[in-house]
């Protein structure tokens, strides 16, 4: 397949980056589209010019770490996958992709299509968490009983890998899905009800002071999620953040 | 935001259930309409309460929506927001925008000559006036199709504000599949009843 490229470049956090156009052939519809981005890198390599700059890690939809926004859409023209797991059967010889970095005020470009999540991180840390003893004499989580339907939904939530398609695909660039996520995972448990208003109250509060938009339910989330993560989360931590706060 | 569109929903209902007895009854109409125009309670508490939780309404709305902006300077050169979501859901603004247009109509036609009626002009009451005020209103078939215009942007708003409002206030997924289908009709045949309304009111006046 022959393609023609058009990928945001940006030098580092406080440049102005713009598109630039490359072409790229050879390339075979059982390919990955990161495989897509590693050809196009050694051609640039050779060619003397810098390679664009992409988050990647395991590649197999597991991390969270590729994060491009292509032809309109977080992780691409597919829904239930990360960008590592688009192939380039998905694309028709002569096509034209549109590849950018996850544009949201909270995630700055670093570099080319590298954003800074750490965002994510700060939330995490501002309640996402259970704090428990882990000294050698913690109880066996098998030993308590969990209602089957809660345990499902506390796992469903907590496949969430972090990866920011929620925030790049929402037009208010909200991390609710995310977040509610982080907060569902345990509110579904018994081990998560101690913390579980301090955890809503800070990491709601945490998520604002880092500048992520408002949640209108539109939805888009919840399609473009990698690990399917529903939208009924974030009526859950809003019910758990109401009731925190009366 | 979704406090304050569920008391307009429920004030919706109201103004509805007294508007389409009209279609019905001309004394009915003008009874309830007396009632409404006339009670201390609803002129001087709920009245006031209905104006701030508009005005709320429609400020906190172009407010959050300066906000959410402001989260993404940088837009995508290329966003497909069709491929994961519905149109009314992400143009709310543009819906609510329509919306705030035809309430200052309806003020101009129904509130402000009301106002002036009985508290700048105080003319005597007649409790009879209400049903030839509202078929006067429609005689202009410019008008009925304004109001039915906007009438269709309500329902599209409606069609997603009002399940989004129970989402934000945490009614979770117990009760999704009812609060779709509940939205759906609420804001199927809402609407369409004051597009009836006023289609019936210019037929046959």
């Amino acid at each position: 397949m022959k393609l023609y490229l058009k990928i945001w470049r940006q030098t580092n956090v406080d440049s102005n980056g713009s598109f630039q156009n490359y072409e790229i052939d050879e390339i075979t519809p059982d390919m990955s589209f990161l495989e897509m981005m590693d050809v196009l890198n050694e051609k640039l390599i050779l060619e003397g010019v810098d390679p664009v700059a992409f988050d990647h890690d395991c590649r197999e939809g597991i991390c969270g770490s590729c994060s491009l926004f292509i032809n309109g859409r977080a992780h691409g023209p597919d829904t239930g996958i990360t960008t590592c797991q688009l192939h380039m059967r998905k694309f028709q010889d002569g096509d034209s992709i549109v590849i950018e970095p996850f544009r949201a005020s909270s995630f700055p470009v670093i570099k080319d299509l590298v954003v800074d999540r750490t965002s994510f991180d700060r939330i995490q840390h501002a309640g996402g968490y259970i704090s428990i003893n882990t000294s050698g004499n913690t109880q066996d989580a098998n030993t308590i009983p969990i209602r089957k339907e809660d345990a499902d939904n506390a796992f469903d939530a907590a496949t969430c890998i972090g990866c920011g398609a929620c925030v790049a695909t929402c037009k208010n660039a909200s991390a609710m899905l995310f977040v509610s996520a982080k907060v569902s995972q345990f509110s579904y448990l018994p081990q998560g009800q101690v913390e579980a208003k301090d955890r809503v109250l800070n990491m709601v509060k945490q998520m604002d002071e880092e500048g992520f938009g408002n949640c209108t339910n539109t939805g888009a989330c919840e399609v473009e999620c990698p690990k399917g993560i529903s939208i009924k989360n974030i009526a859950r931590m809003n019910k758990e953040f109401l009731k925190a706060k009366l | 935001m979704a406090l304050s569109g569920l008391f307009l929903v429920v004030f919706l209902t109201q103004h509805f259930l007294i508007n389409v007895t009209s279609v019905f009854s001309e004394d009915i109409f003008n009874k309830l309409s007396h009632f409404m125009g006339t009670n201390p309670l609803v002129q001087f508490v709920l009245q006031p309460i209905l104006i701030f939780g508009v005005i709320f309404h429609f400020v906190m709305g172009f407010y959050l929506e300066i906000l959410n902006a402001k989260s993404r300077k940088n837009n995508y050169s290329k966003f497909s927001g069709g491929s994961n979501s519905s149109w009314i859901s992400r143009n709310m603004i543009f819906s609510g925008g329509v919306i705030l247009v035809f309430l200052v109509i309806h003020f101009i036609d129904f509130w402000i000559p009301e106002m002036n009626y009985k508290y700048v002009e105080v003319l005597p009451e007649d409790p009879n006036r209400y049903f030839e005020e509202l078929v006067h209103k429609f005689e202009s078939p410019l008008k009925t199709a304004i109001y039915s215009f906007s009438f269709i942007f309500l329902a599209l708003h409606l069609l997603h504000g009002f399940s989004s409002s129970f989402k934000t206030v945490g009614v979770d997924s117990k009760y999704y599949n009812l609060i779709q289908k509940g939205t759906f009709l609420f804001s199927v045949i809402i609407p369409a009843g004051f597009v009836f309304i006023a289609i019936f009111h210019n037929l046959t006046s």
